[in-house]
């Protein structure tokens, strides 16, 4: 309000707009008599707060105390609306070096969580998941396996998959194995305001429809930020993400992946890596000091059986980048005699100029019609053409930009207004 | 202790052993729907002893699975309870159709030495599956040193366990008893609490009973516990796990089924993998031959397949049951021993596939019957 005059019609519309609050969260489940159930750290550390987790009934809040927990299972929350909150990332502390059991820090299953103020160190698996969920908002979270990178941490730091309106805001990861934080398989999502760094993967968006991932910083991991649709998934044909704002400079972290996973695969020192997926616009990025690449377009390389999989990444757009020093010193395979063609140095963008593939079962490839807008280069095709086609076959050509289709940006990703009011200020 | 505390321990003692004998009130059906948990397994009066050996009346009724769950090694009493004038509904696929009220009581315990299993048995968990109005209800007791009640633990816990195993080793294991999360967590199908062990397919066995064996379907449907069911040798049969005269597929399929197939199924928790171990399914691929992990981190071992046909030292599936490392091991939840027999099994039916092998998936689906 900007004057304290309020007339009585003003009084009016605020005591309307009140009442509409109190009546929308009592729609979404939210009873009246909320409690907080406050725990502690000290002995049977592990069991207090599991119950906790239990009994927290639609509504309360579940208020860790500032402390370290040494706990030997992972937690678990199958309870709807329910805000579980520690004092801090630094201050509440839920420390998993002893693990026993389960793969998670934190597993949630139920909708209509807030999980803010908590650190997670050294989960044998991954730090905070929620599968299953609705309106998961992560506020203010760290997950760090504390020994720096290596092979043996958890896979994923942040590990929302097969949820829809997912919130990440202002959380910090670092050292997973996989991907600091990584959505799979989930629709309407936001990741902004949060740090991954020393990760195989900093950010990846996997499998996702409508994302917005913005206003991150992505550093030291192997790779920066990573938008992948892979075949024979419950949750298959990724689009619509913006990619934006954000900060994805000197991932220099030798990749430390556990083969057999895609991100073993990810050269180290790439920035922006798009593989599959339609309608992905990066824009506005500051991209800088990525010795493989700036921005990586590439197709899915390896055979599938998957009849409804699209393997080539199509209808996106490059634009409004600050490109910095991209692509010095390629450490993929092949990509230092490519470099040496090209003059000494990969063009910091850089597409497969896969345009063909065979779907299973078909007698031949198929072409598609990929529409590509990319106006920041200069980017470098390697005319591939074939899916799955040798590398070795390139015949790379350098231009200043590549395509100039009109190509629709992606309406931003909006949550429910009730998910953000309970999450707080942004 | 003085001869007075003695002589009072004993009389106490012959108190208890009376009030063993003398005839009991029914099962509390009211306490098990009740939402308030009992504090202790013996308030439902599902048994008439308090050591739980004894099935209270003719409507608690001990079955058995053609192929169960592996958790460390623990043996099993199964119970079903139905209230008086219900009856189990058949069906063909998946759970059988319990009416509300319905119970499944199931304990875990260990014998002091594996080579005789029915002397010195501890028992360390029973849990409870209710079938309350509005679904399936799982509880957990765990039972006290001394073996005399069962106390409710809703947010799980670690027992140590030490047994002589079956090859005369002396084992020590830490065994965890479920989080009440950790059950719905298994039993969770399409969003729902469900029963996972009695299928039509899982039941279909011959049992012995006092008058004799019996088919345990032909007999529930005999006894008017059971309707709607075909005769047993019409209805779908899940080969036993450790029946060497079974085929190795079969066999490794139902225990893949059983131990896999609650969460690695379409709609479990591990749907999001792709990775599907039900005994239904056809797809190869979805059975893991060729299949690439999605989310296994360093589950995968350095592991490029989930089963590479041919070679079960390549396959990501024989790699994980053979770690017990959290983060590693699967299944996650349930075990913290390797489950050698299960492994070998396994291990066998990746073994005796043949690499690019295009027959489809082994013939196993459900209404075959060998």
């Amino acid at each position: 309000m900007t004057t304290d005059r309020a007339t009585g019609e003003n009084l009016a519309t605020k005591i309307t707009s009140a009442l509409v609050a109190v009546l929308a969260a009592g729609a979404v489940g939210a009873p009246t008599c909320a409690k907080t159930i406050e725990v502690g750290p000290g002995p049977a550390a592990q069991e207090r707060l599991q119950t906790a987790l239990i009994d927290a009934k639609p509504g309360d809040v579940v208020r860790i105390a500032a402390g370290r927990y040494d706990l030997v299972d992972g937690l678990s929350l199958d309870v709807s609306d329910v805000t579980v909150e520690g004092a801090g990332p630094e201050r509440t502390v839920l420390a998993f070096d002893r693990q026993k059991g389960e793969g998670e820090g934190l597993l949630i299953t139920s909708s209509r969580v807030l999980v803010k103020n908590i650190g997670i160190e050294n989960p044998k698996g991954d730090g905070f998941k929620s599968n299953g969920a609705d309106q998961i908002s992560f506020v203010n979270l760290k997950v760090e396996w504390t020994g720096g990178p290596r092979e043996t941490n958890g896979p994923y730091g942040l590990y929302p998959v097969n949820s829809t309106n997912v919130l990440i805001d202002r959380v910090v990861a670092r050292g997973a194995s996989d991907t600091g934080i990584y959505v799979g398989q989930s629709r309407n999502v936001v990741v902004e305001n949060s740090r991954a760094e020393f990760n195989v993967a900093g950010i990846e968006i996997e499998n996702c429809y409508n994302a917005d991932v913005h206003d991150n910083i992505s550093t030291r991991n192997a790779g920066g930020i990573l938008v992948f649709d892979l075949p024979g998934l419950p949750q298959m044909g990724g689009h619509s993400t913006r990619v934006y704002r954000n900060q994805v400079v000197n991932n220099d972290t030798p990749n430390f992946a556990p083969k057999g996973n895609i991100v073993s695969k990810v050269p180290t020192g790439t920035g922006v890596l798009v593989m599959a997926n339609r309608d992905i616009h990066v824009f506005d990025n500051a991209i800088d000091g990525n010795a493989s690449a700036g921005v990586m377009l590439i197709s899915y390389a390896e055979s599938f059986d998957d009849p409804h999989y699209n393997p080539l990444p199509r209808e996106i757009s490059v634009h409004g980048n600050h490109l910095g020093r991209n692509g010095f010193a390629p450490t993929f395979p092949g990509g230092a005699d490519l470099a040496k063609v090209l003059g000494g140095t990969l063009a910091p963008v850089f597409w497969d100029g896969v345009t063909a593939f065979t779907p299973p079962g078909a007698a031949a490839a198929r072409s598609e019609t990929v529409r590509l807008s990319i106006a920041d280069g200069p980017v470098v095709d390697l005319n591939l053409v074939t899916q799955g086609a040798s590398p070795l076959g390139a015949r790379p050509t350098v231009t200043r930009a590549l395509g100039e289709a009109t190509l629709v940006e992606p309406a931003p990703v909006r949550l429910p207004e009730a998910q953000l009011r309970r999450a707080g200020p942004q | 202790m003085t001869r007075a505390a003695l002589a009072a321990v004993v009389l106490a003692g012959a108190l208890l052993a009376t009030a063993a004998r003398a005839p009991q009130s029914p099962v509390d059906e009211a306490r098990l729907l009740s939402d308030e948990p009992a504090p202790t397994l013996g308030d439902y009066r599902l048994f008439s002893d308090a050591a739980a050996r004894h099935p209270n009346g003719e409507r608690v009724i001990p079955y058995d699975l053609n192929t169960p769950l592996f958790s460390d090694y623990a043996l099993k009493d199964r119970y079903l309870f139905l209230p008086p004038r219900t009856k189990v509904r058949y069906r063909d696929t998946g759970a059988l159709d319990f009416p509300v009220g319905a119970t499944l009581v199931k304990t875990f315990a260990f014998p002091a030495d594996f080579r005789k299993p029915g002397e010195k048995v501890r028992f360390v968990e029973t849990r409870l599956l209710i079938h309350r109005k509005a679904g399936w209800v799982p509880l957990v007791y765990v039972w006290s040193d001394n073996q005399n009640r069962a106390v409710l633990q809703r947010a799980g816990t670690r027992v140590a366990v030490a047994f002589t195993d079956a090859a005369g080793e002396p084992r020590r294991i830490d065994y965890q008893v479920p989080n009440t999360n950790q059950c719905k967590q298994c039993h969770e199908l399409a969003g729902a609490t469900s029963p996972i062990g009695p299928k039509a397919r899982n039941l279909n066995r011959a049992q012995t009973y006092p008058l004799g064996r019996d088919n345990q379907l032909d007999r529930w449907s005999r006894l008017g516990l059971l309707t709607g069911a075909p005769e047993s040798s019409a209805a779908p049969r899940l080969p036993r796990w450790d029946d060497p005269t079974e085929a190795i597929e079969g066999r490794a399929r139902a225990y893949l089924d059983v131990n896999c197939g609650h969460c690695h199924n379409p709609q479990g928790m591990a749907s999001n993998s792709g990775l599907t171990l039900t005994f239904e399914e056809t797809n190869r691929s979805a059975l893991g031959v060729g299949k690439r992990p999605v989310a296994a981190g360093r589950g995968s071992g350095g592991l490029e397949v989930s089963i590479d046909a041919g070679h079960p030292d390549r396959s990501i599936i024989a790699f994980r049951m053979a770690s017990t490392e959290p983060g590693v091991l699967m299944p996650q939840i349930g075990r913290t021993v390797v489950h050698a027999e299960g492994l070998a099994l396994v291990r066998a039916y990746i073994a005796q596939m043949r690499s690019g092998d295009t027959r489809g998936p082994p013939r196993t689906g459900p209404g075959h019957s060998d």
